[in-house]
């Protein structure tokens, strides 16, 4: 689902971010692994700070569609009973997978349905490849979708001679950009205008050579484009927001009506879903339908909701293949502590609350999945040691808009453990330099009198400061002093005036 | 009452103002307040840093010192920090269980349920909104992150504030956002973090205040530390400072009230 957010301000100085590559459009490039890529989180986050007009882009668009959601969400009287609502059906639909999954395979079969089962992206991409030979299409239109992102489908599909042409028009940018997505939700929310009206006359063949940077003019110019698409493709490929396991029902959720026709004018459609995706009934989309638009685009309902089932005689897509996607999700699943992570609904309302986010922008997590979700997610699915854990202040803000109450940042916590298990064994010397330094401040802390010693400690700086506090410390103390002081440390600790205080009394 | 009081290792060691502040103020308001001496460190740095091998000896400290608050020697654990009063409500166990400590887990439970945050002791506990203090300065509230949305402490700061004669209450703008201190956070992602200090020090220098104040020194040191370095003139203070400054004896901004050697 997603909503094209205001195409921000003009960049005053014209030309590509300062980090992209020459003779490109700013795009970052199609990565190997769409779970994994770039740098690490502090050195992208520090570059992506640098560059300002992203950091003001940013901050425009995350605040406009918080306050939305904030005005949308607070006139609903039962929003928290429809958290908690969210939260259950989701709780136990983890509880049940495996049950819950195979009658909706029974039901999307019964309906005249192909159910696929991918281990992992490799296997979904092969088996979306050979329905799409089969059809002897060299070219597929794309609904908006997070699984095939992750599972980096347009690349392995192009590698069989399939294009794949994304339809959502902040997707589309991404694409002809030959970029990732920032946003969940709003992928191409790191670009302005101009940037977009550039990609267009360069990378769109059919784009009038007279394009201004006019929103609604770049919003014809992709109109016009993606209707020759729409017309002419036999095959389309979607995510899926919902998928109903005792009725067999798909259902996606979009803005601008790419997803209504990718889903009923082709004669084939591919699902490709995480097996995440459940819900136990028909009725449960009731809670759904209101939670996602208001927590996502800010909206009371979403422009077109699209529910299938099967394949109706005479009536859309007249063969529907369903690929339900692991790809690790079972190893989260089986993790207790981390689990819950799966009851996402994709709405990214934490990432446009988070004020690490909001600066750093969503090409710095290096992951499709970025912002809080994306820190606790990409992680527990690749199983690889990670710094996006750390890449919160744990304020909370997450978890307070979450629809369906994942406790983000206990996750987060959760995973700090494990990346310092990970680390026990790293021969990297800062990992060995916290531990020492974990060890060694455990040892203070956990006893009243090594701690009234050790607090005396700092009362050393005293010698350096000056006018009451300390402006420059050597290495690591200066990843403090390099962007504020340190007030100097007291004459006396509390302890010791309070002890002072007791012997006179 | 009798109240205990968890003065914090952050405080303990570099703004012993604050619990001062409290001692203070809690036996102007005709309570006694005591100090366990064992007391060291609630472990919430090694907890969320991830450390959790390494916090169980500290929190074990921490619930040890203060259980006989469960047993009704004391009537309060009192905490200046909304952030450690979080970690001890909502982290404490958790430490515990995981390491198969499952007796001091609900130890440290009941220890938790008697154990506030100081505008949470101040109102809900004690049922005082004005605590008699005078502060004649112009002032402004940054609401922490954790006394926020972890303990939820909703306006009672900002009522004792209103309560104060001669304070001047101006509104922060984009007051709930985070100042990027985050603990370690500030290290591990040390420009990240700056870069949000940088707007939360434009939003606290936009209002035009004389004292920032805050429930928690940790955050105070951060935005504090932002302060200094921009010239502002903005001095940080603890909200506890501020309650404890009366017309017999009123606290300045920025004084320490050290006891001189």
């Amino acid at each position: 689902m997603s909503t094209f957010l205001g195409m921000p301000a003009t960049r005053a100085g014209r030309g590509p971010s300062p980090d992209a590559a020459p003779g490109t459009l700013g795009g970052v490039g199609r990565p190997e692994d769409p779970l994994h890529w770039g740098a690490t989180f502090p050195h992208a986050a520090k570059a992506a700070l640098a560059n300002e007009q992203l950091r003001r882009n940013l901050g425009n668009a995350t605040s406009t569609i918080r306050s939305k959601r904030a005005r949308v969400v607070g006139e609903v009287p039962d929003w928290e009973a429809l958290r908690d609502a969210g939260s259950a059906i989701k709780t136990d639909v983890m509880a049940r997978l495996p049950e819950l999954l195979e009658a909706l395979e029974r039901n999307v079969t019964a309906r005249g349905g192909v159910v696929h089962w991918a281990r992992d992206a490799a296997e979904a991409n092969r088996i979306v490849a050979g329905i799409v030979r089969e059809k002897q299409a060299d070219e597929v239109v794309k609904v908006k979708s997070m699984a095939t992102q992750e599972i980096g489908l347009n690349e392995a599909l192009a590698e069989e001679g399939i294009a794949a042409v994304e339809t959502d028009l902040a997707e589309l940018i991404v694409q002809l950009a030959d970029d990732m997505p920032s946003h969940i939700l709003v992928p191409a929310i790191h670009r302005n205008r101009t940037e977009i009206r550039d990609i267009f006359l360069e990378r769109m063949a059919d784009a009038p050579p007279d394009l201004t940077d006019v929103p609604h003019e770049l919003a014809m110019a992709a109109r016009a484009h993606l209707r020759r698409k729409f017309l002419s493709a036999k095959v389309a490929i979607s995510g899926a927001n919902f998928a109903v396991a005792d009725s067999g029902t798909l259902a996606v959720v979009e803005s601008e009506g790419n997803g209504r026709m990718c889903l009923t004018l082709p004669e084939t459609l591919i699902t490709v879903m995480g097996i995440e995706k459940l819900v136990p009934t028909y009725r449960d989309l009731e809670v759904f339908l209101q939670l996602l638009p208001r927590s996502s685009t800010g909206e009371r309902m979403n422009p077109y909701t699209s529910l299938w089932t099967g394949v109706t005689p005479g009536d859309g897509p007249q063969e529907f293949h369903l690929v339900l996607l692991d790809n690790g999700r079972t190893k989260v699943l089986a993790d207790e502590a981390g689990r819950s992570a799966l009851h996402c609904i994709r709405c990214s309302a934490c990432l446009n609350v988070c004020p690490v986010y909001e600066r750093v922008g969503g090409h710095a997590y290096g992951s499709v999945y970025p912002g809080p979700i994306g820190a606790i997610l990409t992680p527990q699915l690749t199983g690889e040691k990670s710094d996006l854990p750390y890449a919160s202040t744990l304020c909370g803000a997450c978890y307070q808009v979450c629809p369906v109450k994942i406790d983000i940042p206990s996750i987060l916590v959760e995973l700090r453990a494990r990346e310092v298990e990970l680390a026990g064994s790293s021969p990297d010397a800062a990992d060995r330099v916290w531990k020492a330094a974990m060890k060694a401040a455990s040892y203070a802390m956990a006893d009243g009198a090594r701690f009234r010693r050790a607090a005396r400690l700092p009362r050393a700086l005293r010698a350096i400061s000056r006018h009451g506090v300390i402006r420059r410390l050597p290495f690591p103390g200066s990843l403090w002093t390099r962007s504020r002081d340190l007030m100097e440390p007291p004459r006396q600790t509390f302890r010791d005036w309070w002890a002072e205080r007791e012997d006179d009394r | 009452m009798r109240i205990a009081l968890a003065a914090t290792c952050i405080a303990d060691a570099m703004f012993p103002q604050a619990p001062k502040a409290v001692v203070t103020l809690l036996e102007r308001l005709g309570h006694e307040v005591v100090f366990p001496a064992a007391q060291a460190c609630c472990g919430q740095m090694h907890v969320n840093t991830g450390y959790l091998a390494e916090a169980v000896p500290v929190v074990r400290n921490h619930v040890r010192t203060f259980a006989p608050v469960a047993d009704g020697e004391w009537d309060a654990v009192v905490v200046p920090s909304g952030s450690c009063t979080g970690s001890i409500r909502h982290q404490q166990k958790m430490v515990l269980e995981r390491a198969g400590l499952s007796s001091e887990a609900r130890t440290a439970t009941a220890v938790s349920a008697r154990t506030y945050e100081l505008s949470e002791l101040l109102v809900d506990v004690l049922g005082v909104t004005d605590v008699g203090a005078w502060f004649p300065h112009r002032v402004t509230y940054h609401p922490t992150c954790h006394s926020l949305r972890m303990l939820g402490v909703g306006d009672k700061p900002e009522r004792l504030l209103r309560a104060v004669e001669g304070l001047e209450l101006l509104p922060l703008e984009q007051a709930e956002g985070c100042c990027g201190f985050g603990g370690t956070f500030s290290l591990k992602n040390a420009d990240t973090s700056a870069a949000m200090l940088d707007d939360k020090v434009a939003d606290v220098v936009g209002t035009g205040a004389e004292v920032l104040t805050a429930g928690d020194w940790s955050c105070l040191m951060h935005i504090g530390g932002g302060l200094s370095r921009g010239g502002t003139g903005v001095r940080p203070m603890h909200l506890a400072e501020i309650l404890a400054s009366t017309r017999e004896a009123p606290v300045h901004p920025g004084d320490r009230q050290e006891v001189a050697r």
